[in-house]
């Protein structure tokens, strides 16, 4: 496939790693914010191959890991409704709530269905005129535009058996609760290359200053994982901080605008509670007035007041935050594994507790 | 996050108003939106997440950035 | 015969034509249901055995074999509810077939005769039901096994997703045949007869929410002559497993955990075809664990692994077979790869149902 297999060559990787071998003179501990990034990283081994002076530690970039446990709860009480046709992206099907999780909910009858893409809730709404379609609608800010443009035309083809329950989380915000926090200590990022797709790295700008370090907009394959690291090891050993693009070939410091126009258009900024993180200001997007009516929180008001109940045992927070690792709680593989997950982390196919189970844990033994 | 799969556009057309292409990937087609990339061609290879055209892949600066890397590897294997 | 769901192609016999879909009274044991006996199921599966028309068939083995060895008599069940019921490359029906038939020749057993029990929505087109029949009649052939034995249910509308099919095997072990997912021992080889990925893959993209066009074709193939065919070659097969539901890793890693030995495998040295792993990397999903229909995962010692590897290729549905990896002392239990850039990585058993995934 053009643009991917040139970026999983072995011969390319290891010759990046041996050149960043040659520059390192001491260690650094870096974080890659996006999930997607972390499993790419751990399901090519890559972690294994890079030189042990760099430290690896994983972010909170993954929407499903973050999704706020109260969220879920609605989810499933919603999908448990017989008028209700619930529609997520495959990846949040086993993310567990306090009692159960969507994919218990279809066992038990619930009207639950996958797609690709979130147009496609509108053509089952349609199919469905006596049910309400609620979509789930997560993601980072790559995720936006697409789920906005799906508010945008069911208001458009006057769909009104549709709905959305809002997730969204967005990856400034939680850089800068990252660096604000005592306990993180990490000396340069490599940023989600997809969200930067869509909203382009000018916003990291002022965050690369004010914190001093050093932000690489780095791609997903090993090629990509390891230019990211090589310019930004660069950076630290000369003593610099800046933003720089090792993703060229699909972002621009600009963005997509219409992306972020829609977004605009349909989304406003709010207070979010982030799963294992707790509450960041500004972290997350909820619809704008004028399409509140697609709110599914306000369409079943009865969902606002769930309760929720977290594992005691989870320490899924701290493995976002990067301030431990999966291997270092007492649970990973005992009482919480891919099929009994106590927590997001080990469920998502790119969390880190997964990630760590599938790919590393041979590594570690 | 983020799923996004760089595919080729063979085809252009609307549907509800919206700008949507087949796109194809290495021999499997799908359809996606292109409302975000207006200027796209025919030809054109771009990165899909979730059944939408996010950005239009620069081809040149894919080919520039190859070529810094393969320099910097082959710089690298003369000193290693 | 008859393999894509072309409905105007099979002609309803009367007195079926009555009723162009099937109805509760096909179920119920009276003259409904004989009459779908007499006129759809054993003119297909026509044979000496069905046409005994007992509540159960008597079967004499003495001409096929003087008398049956001790635990040489493989005996095997699987329940096909596959939706939809027709996909690219095949149908419910070949699979019913080709799957029980595979699983007989996992043991090395030439499969002889089946049973096929079938379970029918009210409501389910007569002719969807004439054609996998007939498809089933052609697998048969192709298989060289006997439909013996048969039941039918009808069940309400709204249960049973239109068919589900239950077929059970028997067949005969050879001699000197001992295959078992325990067997594998270090340093010996591991082959795959083809292509990964290809069935689960064309099911995917007919899958309401996630289609796509593509030329993808499930491989639903009978084994039991490419495993006669490696037979003649030698008897010292180890283990023998048909890479179904959970694809190339959980295989290997019932190999792994039965043999209480480590699994190695290259990932570049699994053939996949460019279209299911494009298919793949766009809903996110990891071929490893796709299902397959028509491949085998074949363990053998290391000094016959080139013998093997020769006679498969010259089969037809072994042409693309390689040698993937290997059986290992380290990490017993446990099954590693060797990724594309030369790293390692757990290969672990698929923690469900298959999802596609966005992140």
């Amino acid at each position: 496939m053009k643009y991917i297999e040139e970026y999983r060559d072995a011969d390319l990787t290891n010759k990046l790693i041996n050149e960043l071998t040659s520059i390192l003179t001491r260690d650094w501990t870096l974080m890659e914010v996006c999930g997607g990034q972390t499993h790419s990283i751990m399901k090519s081994g890559l972690d294994q191959l890079l030189p042990k002076k760099i430290n690896l530690v994983h972010g909170p970039g993954c929407p499903v890991c973050v999704t706020p446990l109260e969220l879920i709860d609605k989810a499933i009480a919603l999908a448990s409704r017989p008028d209700v046709i619930f529609t997520s992206y495959g990846d949040m099907l086993r993310v567990p709530g306090s009692t159960s999780d969507l994919l218990s909910v279809k066992a038990a009858g619930g009207d639950v269905r996958i797609l690709y893409s979130p147009l496609d809730s509108l053509k089952i709404a349609q199919e469905n005129p006596e049910k309400t379609v609620v979509f789930f609608g997560i993601g980072f800010e790559t995720t936006a535009p697409p789920n906005a443009m799906t508010v945008v035309q069911a208001k458009a083809q006057g769909i009104r058996n549709y709905a959305m329950l809002v997730s969204h989380v967005v990856v400034p915000a939680a850089i800068v609760a990252l660096m604000e926090s005592p306990d993180v200590k990490v000396d340069g990022f490599l940023a989600a290359g997809h969200v930067c797709t869509v909203m382009g790295y000018w916003e990291y700008e002022q965050l690369s200053h004010h914190y001093e370090i050093p932000i690489v907009i780095t791609g997903f394959e090993p090629v990509d994982v390891v230019h990211g690291i090589l310019k930004c090891i660069r950076q630290l050993e000369n003593n610099e901080h800046k933003v720089e693009n090792a993703y060229a070939r699909s972002v621009v410091r600009e963005g997509n605008p219409l992306g972020q126009a829609i977004i605009n258009q349909v989304f406003e900024l709010c207070d979010r509670t982030w799963r294992g993180i707790g509450l960041i200001p500004q972290s997350g997007y909820r619809l704008r007035q004028e399409f509140s009516h697609y709110d599914a929180e306000l369409r079943f008001p009865e969902i606002q007041s769930i309760e929720t109940k977290e594992s005691e045992l989870c320490i899924s927070g701290l493995v976002l935050q990067g301030r431990k690792k999966p291997h270092e709680c007492p649970a990973f593989g005992n009482q919480c594994t891919p099929q009994t997950p106590l927590g997001a982390t080990m469920v998502s196919s790119e969390g880190a507790c997964a990630a760590y189970y599938r790919y590393g844990r041979y590594a570690k033994s | 996050m983020c799923l996004g799969i760089p595919g080729k556009v063979i085809e252009l057309y609307e549907t509800n108003g919206m700008k949507m292409a087949r796109i194809d990937f290495s021999g499997v087609i799908k359809e996606a939106c292109m409302e975000y990339l207006p200027e796209i061609k025919i030809g054109d290879y771009t990165l899909v997440h979730v059944g939408f055209g996010l950005s239009i892949i620069d081809e040149q600066e894919a080919q520039e950035t190859m070529d810094l890397l393969n320099q910097i590897s082959a710089m690298s294997q003369e000193e290693g | 015969m008859i393999n894509n769901p072309n409905l105007a192609a099979w002609t309803c016999p009367i007195p079926l034509k009555n009723y162009p879909t099937i109805v509760l009274g096909h179920g119920s044991g009276g003259k409904m249901m004989d009459d779908l006996i007499k006129h759809l199921f054993s003119p297909a599966f026509d044979n000496e055995f069905l046409a005994q028309l007992h509540d159960s068939t008597a079967i004499d083995l003495t001409d096929t074999f003087q008398s049956v060895p001790p635990n040489r008599l493989a005996f095997t069940t699987d329940s096909f509810v596959v939706s939809p019921l027709f996909f690219p490359g095949g149908n419910i029906g070949e699979l019913a077939i080709f799957g029980t038939i595979n699983d007989l020749a996992m043991s090395g057993a030439k499969p002889l005769y089946l049973s096929a029990g079938f379970i029918l929505e009210e409501g389910l087109p007569m002719k969807t039901l004439g054609l996998v029949v007939n498809s089933m009649a052609a697998a048969c052939r192709r298989g060289g096994v006997l439909i013996a034995a048969g039941d039918t249910k009808v069940v309400n509308r709204g249960h049973g997703d239109g068919l589900y099919i239950n077929t059970t095997g028997l067949g005969i072990i050879p001699e000197s045949v001992n295959i078992s997912a325990k067997n594998a021992r270090p340093g010996d080889a591991i082959l795959i007869n083809g292509n990964v990925g290809d069935h689960g893959m064309a099911i995917m993209s007919v899958r309401s929410g996630l289609e796509f066009e593509t030329t993808i074709k499930s491989d639903t193939a009978p084994l039991n002559n490419l495993v006669d065919s490696i037979l003649e070659v030698t008897t010292e097969i180890h283990c023998l497993r048909d890479a179904t539901r959970g694809g190339l890793a959980a295989v290997l890693n019932e190999i792994a955990t039965a043999s209480k030995a480590g699994i190695e495998f290259d990932e570049k040295a699994v053939p996949i075809m460019p279209e299911v792993k494009a298919a793949c990397e766009v809903l996110g999903l990891d071929p490893f664990y796709i299902a397959n229909e028509g491949k085998m995962i074949v363990v053998v010692p290391k000094a016959k692994a080139d013998e093997v590897l020769m006679a498969m290729r010259k089969h037809p549905l072994g042409l693309n077979s390689t040698i993937i990896g290997s059986v290992v002392e380290e990490h017993p239990g446990m099954v590693t790869a060797r990724t594309s850039i030369g790293g390692k990585r757990i290969v672990d058993l698929p923690a469900g149902e298959l999802l596609p995934r966005i992140c």
